[in-house]
């Protein structure tokens, strides 16, 4: 795997959107678009991506930059999670009445 | 003239110019070389539509003849136009696209920051909301003008191409008459012989950035839009394709 990002095809890189939809929310994954480079793709994506209010703030990160698990990743990665229900905090009871919590 | 027939016709010239910017960009949709561009330009003709339909709507209120913001633009010839010339010009290639709304979004920027100012509580208030989108399409016409022009051997020529075919069409842009005159003296809208220097300054220094030069039209400069009503050839075109809907069937509904 590169993680150059290459110039490789008349449309630009591709580049991966993540819209904050409001100030002090993650910011989550949108969608993808072309563009030549960062202001470009940042432009491109308000157009594509917010033009219905959908958010604030705005990361545009070449998608060759982005590094991912794969399918064959799986069994090692995830599955040992599967049989381990104590790390879910299930297993005390929370007093009637707290609050904030 | 009184100030209420000046104001009646200088919401009609901005109206049209952002009706038929509107209109021109609009076809662009699902044409544009890729997605990104197709959908911004056509968020850019939203904007003008979006422009166009409270300055017509103010017009028809104004005229007082139980028109609305349709009749104003569905149901005027030609003639009655007062658009300036260089928004009706040829879409062509995306570079002279590009470029008629580069020259044209500094100009309406610097219009609608001067109209912030304005005596006129519909103006001031309308200038106020618009300038925030079109402070967006000039700096997205900008990126493109110098990326082009300051591109590849041919995207540089095609731009250079634009700005000599596009360039006769900008001195209409600070013409005046009898109506801005009134206007002017009440304090409702700019004299854009204050505007023009603002325009020329920002116009040179991103052409001079993205290697495009100003060409020399000894003078000459093209006119008719704004005062008379006169247009070019492209003028019948684009109505004809506008109003035919409206025109042919009245009554329609979406």
């Amino acid at each position: 795997m590169t993680n150059q990002p290459t110039d490789n095809s008349e449309q630009g890189i591709l580049w991966e959107v993540f819209v904050q939809a409001k100030p002090g929310l993650a910011h989550k994954h949108a969608g993808s678009l072309h563009a030549a480079d960062a202001e470009m793709a940042l432009k491109s994506a308000r157009d594509v991506y917010t033009r219905r209010s959908e958010g604030v703030s705005i990361w545009v990160v070449p998608a060759t930059e982005i590094t991912a698990t794969t399918e064959s990743d799986s069994d090692s990665f995830f599955d040992p999670a599967d049989d381990k229900v104590y790390r879910h905090p299930t297993f005390y009871t929370v007093p009637e009445g707290v609050k904030y919590l | 003239m009184t100030e209420e027939k000046a104001l009646y016709n200088y919401l009609i010239r901005l109206g049209d110019n952002a009706l038929i910017l509107g209109q021109r960009l609009g076809e662009w949709c699902g044409h544009a070389h890729q997605l990104e561009s197709d959908i911004a330009l056509t968020n850019v003709a939203l904007d003008q539509i979006g422009q166009a339909r409270l300055l017509l709507s103010e017009a028809a209120r104004l005229q007082a003849e139980g028109k609305d913001e349709d009749q104003l633009a569905f149901h005027r010839d030609e003639h009655d136009f007062r658009n300036n010339l260089l928004v009706e010009m040829e879409n062509g290639d995306f570079g002279q696209t590009i470029t008629r709304q580069f020259l044209f979004d500094v100009y309406q920027f610097h219009l609608l920051k001067a109209l912030c100012q304005s005596q006129n509580d519909f103006l001031k208030a309308f200038a106020e909301k618009s300038v925030k989108e079109v402070t967006y399409h000039r700096n997205l016409s900008r990126d493109w003008v110098i990326r082009l022009g300051d591109g590849t051997e041919k995207s540089h020529q095609k731009m250079q191409n634009a700005v000599n075919l596009l360039w006769q069409y900008t001195g209409e842009l600070f013409e005046m008459d009898e109506t801005d005159e009134v206007l002017i003296n009440s304090g409702i809208v700019p004299d854009l012989n204050d505007l023009r220097p603002l325009w020329e300054k920002e116009v040179k220094m991103v052409l001079d950035e993205a290697t495009l030069t100003i060409p020399d039209t000894r003078g000459y400069m093209a006119t008719g839009g704004r005062k008379k009503g006169e247009h070019t050839e492209y003028m019948g075109y684009i109505l004809a394709e506008m109003q035919y809907l409206p025109r042919s069937m009245p009554e329609a509904k979406w």
